[in-house]
This record gives structure tokens, sequence and C-alpha cells, in this order.
């Protein structure tokens, strides 16, 4: 026990609800986690902090039994207690609320609370009368009652969330897992469930909270351990450290969190878009008559909760989807439902969201991924034969400006980590001289290395006069890096804010509500 | 064209419609009789659907069940008359039935490790069974035909008595629904309790989200491989059955194909139901009526303009009638009709590094 170590903490004379002692897993290649050490205390949230791939989501999978540990022990209450099952897990009191959600979207609310400790009439149908209390009783532990038969596919994300939650309080849950809870949250959604869990806290529920969102662990956690390359590198309690510090210790050496992105000048309207609509792929309008302006050397953010219209949006100005109506302009010629080489050829980068789907073709070695867009052209391509040596060098070039990690060229893209592929797409899109960026989500599950590395690159371009639009369901790099920030909400630009003097919790309440007074809505727009 | 001008389309369109409701009133029972086997077969579907597992070896499953049920029941009745119980039940059709619920089972076992362990694609498991199944049923039945054993019989219908069954509408209630063999009552019992277990029960509930969201059901301590193993093993006990009906109910002997194809509309007839019993069986008495009109235009023809039409159309496409309707049914209900998101998705456990 490191109880000296945490001594000015309130949650210090509290015993250990749970001690996992030189966990090991080691998979084909990789050791996940190296002789891992973790106390949580009764009534404490317990921070695990660490980049992608640093271990933590394999300690908590060894924690919930759903991976079984190479070596190592877990002790629940100073108990040895051994965990090969979910089942096992949750009858210990250990419920997990997972990264992505674990919801049956097709059941409802009740059905999805029940399912696995469900109450029973008699040996064969369930009681759902009495179920139905319970939920009702746990729903007020949120301040609000939820309708146990409502569908699970009709509520907004915060929402299921909290459906999540709910889960975990059903069980009578000990020891709470949190894997990044927040990401697909607002802040005021944020801020309800950071509530919620110190009142659990306050009955004696241990939690453990995994986040990349330095702010969050700071604010909510009593303690933070600190993991990367599958080992503990350190422990801090938040009124002695700050973001600065435990991003160095994540990431082993020095980072700068928000790029310093100096003053922009902006030039002449690059991109007009002039009443654009567009229509998903069930022939609904989701994007409805948007106009903005994107000037050279700005970047433009449009910020929003996913499923607003913005995947339909960044597909018609990136030549995926023609548009419904209205027009596109790029420095004065019309590219309304121009094709992906047209626009290209025009100078036009896109990096997009999902870059397993779009942004590469997995199979291929770097070499082929770093001119999917300019493969035909010369020099890489003479006649119908391309230039392998060409492209070669081409490839070497992306790898080294955009330090892109991998042992050769030559290797299959999917072998690279998340951010590497990520950095091979950009170094692609960002190559030479641009008119206009189009950036939908460029840093989705990146870790903090990462992020900086092409933060740095977005702001290189602007000040090299080009025109960026940045797409982004994250709020706080759409806030660090736009120079004016629109708020995307059902299919419209409600706002436009300043980007330097917007706040987090403005933005954030813009895109919650569009604007309009009154809580947020329970059902997500647009659903069944 | 000048004949079509001269037949009085809309006359004879209200004379149809009125065959049609004779046919559906007075051979009620039949169209039930008709569409057991078909419903038994929706609702093995149904067990290995709803779990997550594609079954399109039904037809398959059905046609080994009945040969296996057909022989074994011959094989213990030894030719010795045996005197019936009620509803035709003797000793070696009881064995016979039994006999076909294993080779359900145990063709369905075959499935379940192909597609659940293995991971194998189940469409190609399910099309081995059909392959599979023709083929060596077809050449036992070849084997067995040049020694011939006389068959064990098959069950009978439930008797209405007459005093009860000449009362209006409460009569013809009972004959139509009553009025069958022990596998079709059984099928009947099955579609109720089936379609409640699925919204009210533990059972139900678990595997509706096996077949929608596996990982979720496994984080909430569910272990999906055994429940779908159970799920698609008892669906076999349900082609079992309907495998028997063929030849234990239906009628008492066994010939190659003879299933011709109620597997593949048991299929269909899951989909237009949307994945429930009580849909499915619904959907089923659709392809029961198609069975029972093509039967009765052959032995009770209509009168006047209508019978001079359908005797002038070929007796093959009366025959075909079940087949027809199910391409018009699959061609306006699928795409709307919504299958389990897991179906067919084999589920690997251990979580990886990510």
């Amino acid at each position: 026990m490191v109880v000296s170590e945490a001594a000015s903490s309130p949650a210090a004379s509290k015993p250990a609800a749970l001690e996992m002692r030189g966990v090991t897993k080691r998979f084909p290649g990789v050791v996940a986690n190296d002789h891992i050490d973790l106390d949580v205390r009764r009534g404490e949230i317990h921070a695990l902090l660490g980049e992608n791939g640093a271990g933590k989501t394999t300690l908590m999978n060894i924690l919930y039994g759903l991976v079984t540990p190479d070596e190592g022990e877990i002790l629940l209450g100073g108990k040895p207690v051994t965990i090969a099952s979910p089942a096992d897990a949750i009858s210990q009191g250990i419920s997990m609320v997972h990264q992505h959600f674990m919801l049956v979207p097709v059941l409802t609310v009740a059905e999805n609370i029940l399912l696995g400790e469900e109450p029973m009439a008699n040996p064969v149908l369930m009681d759902r009368k009495a179920a139905h209390t319970r939920i009702r009783e746990l729903g007020r532990f949120f301040g609000t009652e939820i309708d146990p038969d409502l569908r699970v596919a009709s509520l907004s994300v915060g929402w299921q969330q909290r459906v999540e939650i709910l889960k975990a309080l059903y069980r009578n849950a000990d020891i709470l897992v949190l894997d990044e809870p927040t990401a697909v949250l607002t802040p005021q959604e944020t801020k309800e469930i950071f509530a919620v869990l110190r009142r659990l806290t306050a009955e004696g529920t241990s939690i453990i909270f995994i986040s990349h969102k330095l702010y969050e662990v700071l604010e909510i956690a009593d303690r933070i351990t600190v993991i990367r390359r599958g080992k503990v590198v350190g422990s801090r309690i938040p009124s002695e450290t700050d973001e600065d510090d435990l991003a160095e210790l994540m990431v082993g050496r020095e980072v700068e969190l928000t790029v310093d992105r100096g003053e922009s000048h902006p030039a002449d309207v690059t991109l007009a878009v002039a009443g654009l609509t567009v229509s998903d792929d069930r022939g609904h309008e989701v994007v409805h008559g948007l106009d903005f302006e994107v000037r050279a050397g700005e970047v433009f953010g449009i910020a929003g909760v996913a499923g607003n219209g913005q995947d339909e949006l960044v597909e018609a100005l990136a030549g995926l989807r023609r548009p419904a109506g209205g027009t596109v302009e790029l420095s004065g010629r019309t590219i309304t439902g121009a094709s992906p080489r047209r626009l290209h050829n025009l100078r036009v980068g896109f990096v997009p969201a999902d870059r397993h789907r779009y942004g590469l073709v997995l199979v291929f070695p770097l070499t082929d991924n770093s001119v999917l867009t300019s493969y035909y052209r010369a020099p890489y391509s003479r006649g119908l034969v391309r230039d392998a040596d060409a492209i070669g060098r081409h490839a070497e070039q992306v790898i080294k400006d955009f330090d892109v990690r991998t042992p050769s060229p030559l290797v299959h893209a999917s072998t690279l980590s998340g951010g590497n592929q990520q950095k091979l797409i950009v170094g692609r899109e960002f190559f030479g001289d641009l008119r206009l960026l189009v950036l939908d989500q460029p840093t989705r599950g990146l870790d903090v290395g990462s992020i900086e590395f092409i933060h740095r690159q977005v702001i290189a371009k602007r000040d090299a006069g080009t025109a960026v639009l940045l797409i982004s369901a994250e709020l706080d790099e759409v806030l660090e890096l736009s120079d004016r920030t629109a708020v995307m909400y059902r299919g419209r630009l409600v706002a436009v804010v300043d980007g330097r003097s917007a706040t987090r919790e403005e933005v954030g309440l813009l895109m919650a509500t569009g604007g309009r007074e009154g809580p947020p809505p329970i059902i997500a727009e647009g659903a069944a | 064209m000048d004949f079509i001008l001269h037949v009085p389309v809309i006359g004879l369109l209200l004379q149809f419609i009125g065959y049609l409701v004779g046919v559906m009133t007075t051979n009620g029972s039949l169209i039930i009789t008709l569409s057991t086997p078909i419903a038994l077969g929706a609702l093995c579907g149904f067990m290995n659907e709803r779990s997550g597992v594609v079954n399109i070896g039904i037809e398959g499953m059905m046609l080994f069940a009945a040969f296996v049920g057909w022989y074994v029941a011959a094989l213990v009745n030894g030719g010795a008359p045996t005197s019936p119980g009620p509803l035709g039940i003797t000793f070696p059709l009881l064995v016979g039935l039994l006999a076909a619920i294993v080779a359900g089972v145990a063709v369905s076992a075959l499935h379940a490790w192909l597609s659940i362990t293995v991971r194998a694609n189940q469409i190609i498991s399910g099309t081995i069974i059909n392959i599979e199944a023709l083929a060596i049923t077809g050449y036992l039945n070849l084997l067995i035909s040049q020694n011939p054993i006389p068959s064990a019989g098959n069950f009978q219908s439930f008797h209405v008595p007459q005093g009860v069954a000449s009362v209006p509408v409460l009569g013809w209630l009972l004959t139509t629904f009553l009025g069958h063999g022990p596998i079709t009552l059984t099928m009947l019992v099955l579609v109720i309790v089936l379609q409640i277990l699925l919204f009210r029960s533990r059972w139900g509930l678990r595997t509706r989200a096996a077949g929608e969201h596996p990982r979720a059901a496994e984080t909430l301590g569910i272990d999906v491989i055994r429940l779908r193993y159970r799920n698609v093993l008892l669906g076999g006990v349900l082609a079992g059955l309907a495998g028997a009906w063929f030849t234990l109910e239906y009628i008492g002997t066994f010939q190659g194909g003879m299933t011709n194809g109620r597997g593949f509309i048991a299929l269909a007839a899951l989909i237009f139901g949307r994945w429930t019993p009580i849909g499915a069986f619904g959907a089923a008495l659709v392809f029961g009526i198609a069975d029972a009109l093509g039967q009765a235009v052959s032995f009770n023809p209509p009168s006047g303009d209508l019978g001079a039409v359908l005797s002038g159309v070929p007796e093959q496409v009366f025959s075909a009638l079940p087949y027809l309707v199910t391409i018009i049914v699959l061609a306006g209900v699928v795409g709307r009709s919504i299958p389990p998101a897991a179906d067919g998705q084999p589920y690997e456990r251990e979580a990886k590094a990510t």
C-alpha cells in the first residue's frame, strides 16, 4: 500500500476495495500489461490515464473477465479472487461501462438493464412490474425518471450513457469501471454524469475512470495512475499535478497540449457554399440549405454532436455524394458535385473520418497508399505504367516529413497503429500546395502525441495560405484550431462564433440544444 | 387481344374471390395441415436466427428426419399389425417420431458445430446439409426399396364428435383447429408458447440480445456460445417434427426429395413473419392456402366462366402456386423486414488487445 504517498487525499484512510498485483498479459509480439500494480480504495474515483494502446483497456478487460491474464492476481477487499468471465465479475460486484456502448438498440431500456439479471415472476416468465419499479427508482438517482419502455435506439447518446450507468447501478456494483465515458458527450452531459459519479462514491462505490481528456481527469479523480507501454509509470494526486505533467508522463516526453496557433491572416474567399442541401441514403434531407465561406489562411471549424448532418455535408464537399441543391464554389469556380479526382486536381485535400473505410486500403503497402489520390499522374505514372521508384521516393518523403513510424514503406497499412495510419493519410493529403483542406475528425481515436503533431500541421497549412474546413465532434479540437467556429444542429448552422473567444460551455450548449431554451431532448433527433 | 377484351374480367375476379373464400372455409382444416411443415420449419429457423445463426439447411434437416423417422418406425413395426390408440398412435410410430427428432438434432449439431465453433460460413454449412440430405436419403431409399419393408402407417386426425361439430361457427372452429394429427396439434401449441416465451421469458430476452448484439450479452455474463448451441439444437427438434409430419402423419411412406422445397418456403415464411412465431405461422397459412387452392382446383374445380378459364390453365401452374406465392411475397417484403442484427455473424469470445 502506498498510503504515505497519498496521505493528503481524503480517501487515504479508507481500505482498498480492489488490488491488482503484477498483472501481465502478452499478446503475440507485444506485452500489453507488464506487471501492473493498481489499488483502488473504497469510495474513490481512480483515474487510469494512458495513450492508445498503452494497455488500459486490456487491464480493465482482465478485471472484467473478458481477457485471461498470464500472470498476477486480483484481490477484492483483501481476498484473492479468480475472475474467469463477466459473470464472475458481476457476481463479485464489478460492473463496466465500455468504450463502445454495450446496448442492444432494438430492446427497451428495461430489457437492456435487466438482461442477465432478470427478476422472475416464476421459473419461466420475467416479473416486468418489479423490474420497472426498480428502474424508475434508480432513475431518480439521475434526478430524472426514465420510461423503461422506450427503445434504446430512440435515445440520445447522453441518455444511452445514462442507461449504461443504470445497468451498473441495477447490479449494485461496488466497483464501477468507466472506459472513456465522456468521449461522446457534450460538456453539459459530462457535468451531469460527473455529478452522478460523485453521488455514487459518496455511497461507497469505487470508480475506475479511464480517459484521455486530461482536464476531466484532473476535475473528477481522487488519484491518477498513468500507464505507458503496458507499465505503470507514475501516480499523481490532482492537487499536486497539472496537464503538462500528466501529458509528459503519458507520452514519455514533453508535449504541447495546445498548439500555439499564432495569428491568422485570412485573405480571399476560397470556399463559398450557398444554399447547400444534402439528402441521406434514404432520401431524407439532412442538410438544410447551408451558407458559409472559408477564406484562404483561416481555419473554419464546424462543431456538433455526431449525426446532425456532418457526415452528409462532408461527403457532399468531398465529391462522395451529390448535393440535392445549392452551389459550392472554389475560388470562384463552381464545383458542385465535382468528382473526387477533379477536386484533387484543383488542389483540394480531404482527410476522411473513417480511415479504414475511406482513407486507406489496408492490404496495400504504404507506398501505394501514399499515392492513392495521385497515382495516375506524373511522376508516379507514365502512360499506363506506374513508376515504382517515384512512388517509393514519394512514400519515403511522406514517412519522413510526417513522422510515420514504420519498419519499412513496404509493409501493409494494416500493420500500423491508428496514429501512424492517420499520419500517413495526413501526409498524403497535406502534400504540396493546397487551396482547400477538408478535415473530418482528423484526430479521432488518436493519442495526445499524434494529436499534437497533426494540429501543428494544420496550423502550418493555414499559415501557408490554405483554407481549412475542420468538422469535428471533438469540441476541444474545434475550439483549439478554429478562427471561426460554427455549430451544426439538425442540419443547420445555428451559430457562428469567434473561435478564439468562444468558451466550451457556450458552444457545448449550442451543440446540445441548437440555441433553443430548455433542457436537451431525451429522444434523439430523427429517431424512429 | 380481341379474346381478352371479351372476357368479363371483373366478373371473373369476383368469382375467383368467391371460390377462394369457399376453399378457405371448407378446406380450413386442410390449409392448416399443409402449413404445418412450413410453420415448424419456420420455427426451427426462428430458434436459429433469433440467436444469431443463419440456417438455410432446414430443408435438408426435414428430409433427413422424414427418412429416419419413417424407416425406424417401419423397422420397429416389423410388418406386424398393431392396434392403434387414439390419434392412430402406435408404439412403432412413437419410436419413429423420436428417431426423427434425434435425426433433426443430429444434423443441427453439425450445423451448430460448423457455424458456432468452427465459425464457418453459415450459408455454406446449410447448403452442404441440403445437398447431403437429398443425396443420402435418396440413395438409402433406393437400397431399401430393393427389399421393401411395409410401412408402419401414420398418425390419424382427431375427430371432433359429430354433435359438437354440427354446432354453427364453434363446430367449424373446432374441426378446423383440432381436427388434426398429433404433430400438427403440437405445432399449434408451439406457435403460441414460443411467441409468449420470446417476449416474456428470460430465455427469450437473452436469445434476442444474442442475435442483436452478442458482445453486449457477453459483457452481462451471458454465455453466447452456449445459448446459440442450445437454440440451434432445439431448432433441430422442430425440424425433426417437421420431417416426421411428412412420413408419419401426412402420408405413411417416404419418397426421395419429398420435402419439395418446404424448408425454403419456411425460410420465406420466417422473413415474411418478421422473425416472430405468430408472424411465421400467419405466413405459413398464406402458403398453405396457395397449396390448398392448387389441390382444390384439380379435385373440385369451380363452375361457370371461372371453371372454363381455369381448365385452360395447365395443371402444373397450380402445383407451382406455393412457389409463385413465395417469390411474390418475398419480392414485396424483403428489405422492409429487418433480420436480427448479428444474424449470420460468428461470435468470437476473447477480446483482442486494442
